[in-house]
């Protein structure tokens, strides 16, 4: 696949409906959770529809199950519940969730960013937990994070190593584990994404918000459900001015078209 | 019959809201504070005069929803 920059210079010369024909075999069907709260989810499902080819369902939190043939599950950003009681507490009991553990026990892939990670790790699919930032301030700017590993479905668009620059939104994306979960997810290489400088060194003072390990993102036990603060959903078209996200959304397509 | 639920920090979970409070009790100039940390109390109703299954139904809802077992202790007290 062409490089985020040279897509830029593409789609800046082509416009951005000027895009190749999509040659996957099937669209990637996926559905969009919808919570109260959330803010995200539009910005999602554009990103889908231009990275993927593919309008998303988008699902109530008190339906009890997910659309057929559903490839790909997203727990968007906001604030669900106003953040009552704990960030993603409260929508992880929502009775969309157990279809959603049903489908990821099946394999399916699920992903949350943002508040979405924040109700992945509250629902127990993911480990852990996100705290208050450790500068307690609200953060929203562009991070640049690493990917960690290229042979996932979610990174299959980037390269191992690869720095990429996505916005951040969060006042409590602190990541905490206790040290046993930290030794696994680095032992079974589940951190997918760190926050790091520019260049991909680790540095205590671009791991904004505190968290162990610089830790941006990280994989379930079996892969195939991911959790990240950082929006890459935000950073797909040219008009943005950068489009380090659109490497996940098409790296799915990718991967899906692989696996079916 | 009432009860309170009071969730707080494991010890040795960084608790930067509790020190953002220690930090304002010193900017006050109360002596006598060592340290801070913030929880969570929640009052509850509870019909019926059994205690036990009373104890049973805010466990529970201490587990699974309450606290995150992860980060945060509970306990429950009749009051």
């Amino acid at each position: 696949m062409c490089t985020a920059a040279t897509e830029v210079r593409w789609r800046t010369k082509f416009g951005l409906r000027a895009r190749p024909p999509h040659t996957r075999q099937r669209a990637m069907k996926s559905a969009v959770l919808v919570f109260p709260g959330i803010n995200r989810e539009r910005d999602m499902a554009r990103a889908l529809r231009l990275c993927a080819g593919s309008e998303p369902a988008m699902v109530w939190h008190t339906e009890t199950s997910l659309p057929d043939g559903t490839d790909l599950v997203v727990l968007p950003g906001g604030f669900s519940y106003g953040d009552y009681l704990r960030c993603g507490a409260i929508a992880a009991r929502a009775p969309i969730m157990d279809a959603v553990r049903a489908f990821a026990a099946n394999g399916g892939l699920v992903l949350g960013i943002c508040n979405g990670f924040q109700i992945l790790c509250e629902s127990g699919l993911l480990p852990g937990v996100l705290m208050r930032n450790a500068g307690l301030k609200f953060i929203c700017k562009d991070a640049y994070i690493r990917v960690e590993r290229a042979d996932t479905p979610f990174t299959s668009g980037y390269t191992t190593g690869q720095v990429i620059r996505v916005p951040v939104a969060h006042g409590e994306g602190n990541y905490m584990a206790d040290s046993e979960t930290i030794a696994r997810l680095e032992g079974e290489r589940r951190i997918l994404f760190r926050y790091t400088a520019p260049d991909g060194a680790l540095s205590p003072e671009w791991n904004m918000n505190g968290s162990i390990y610089a830790i941006a993102g990280i994989l379930n036990e079996r892969g195939n459900v991911l959790g990240m603060m950082p929006h890459p959903e935000n950073h797909v078209e040219p008009e943005i001015g950068l489009t380090d996200g659109r490497g996940l959304f098409a790296g799915l397509g990718h991967w899906l078209d692989g696996a079916h | 019959m009432k009860a309170r639920v009071t969730v707080t920090l494991k010890s040795g979970v960084l608790d930067p809201q509790g020190k953002a409070i220690e930090g304002a009790l010193k900017a006050l100039g109360i002596e006598g504070v060592a340290s801070v940390r913030q929880g969570k109390v929640f009052d509850v109703e509870i019909p019926g005069t059994d205690r036990r299954t009373a104890e049973a139904a805010l466990s529970e809802a201490a587990e699974r929803l309450l606290a995150n077992t992860v980060i945060e202790d509970y306990r429950v007290e009749f009051v």
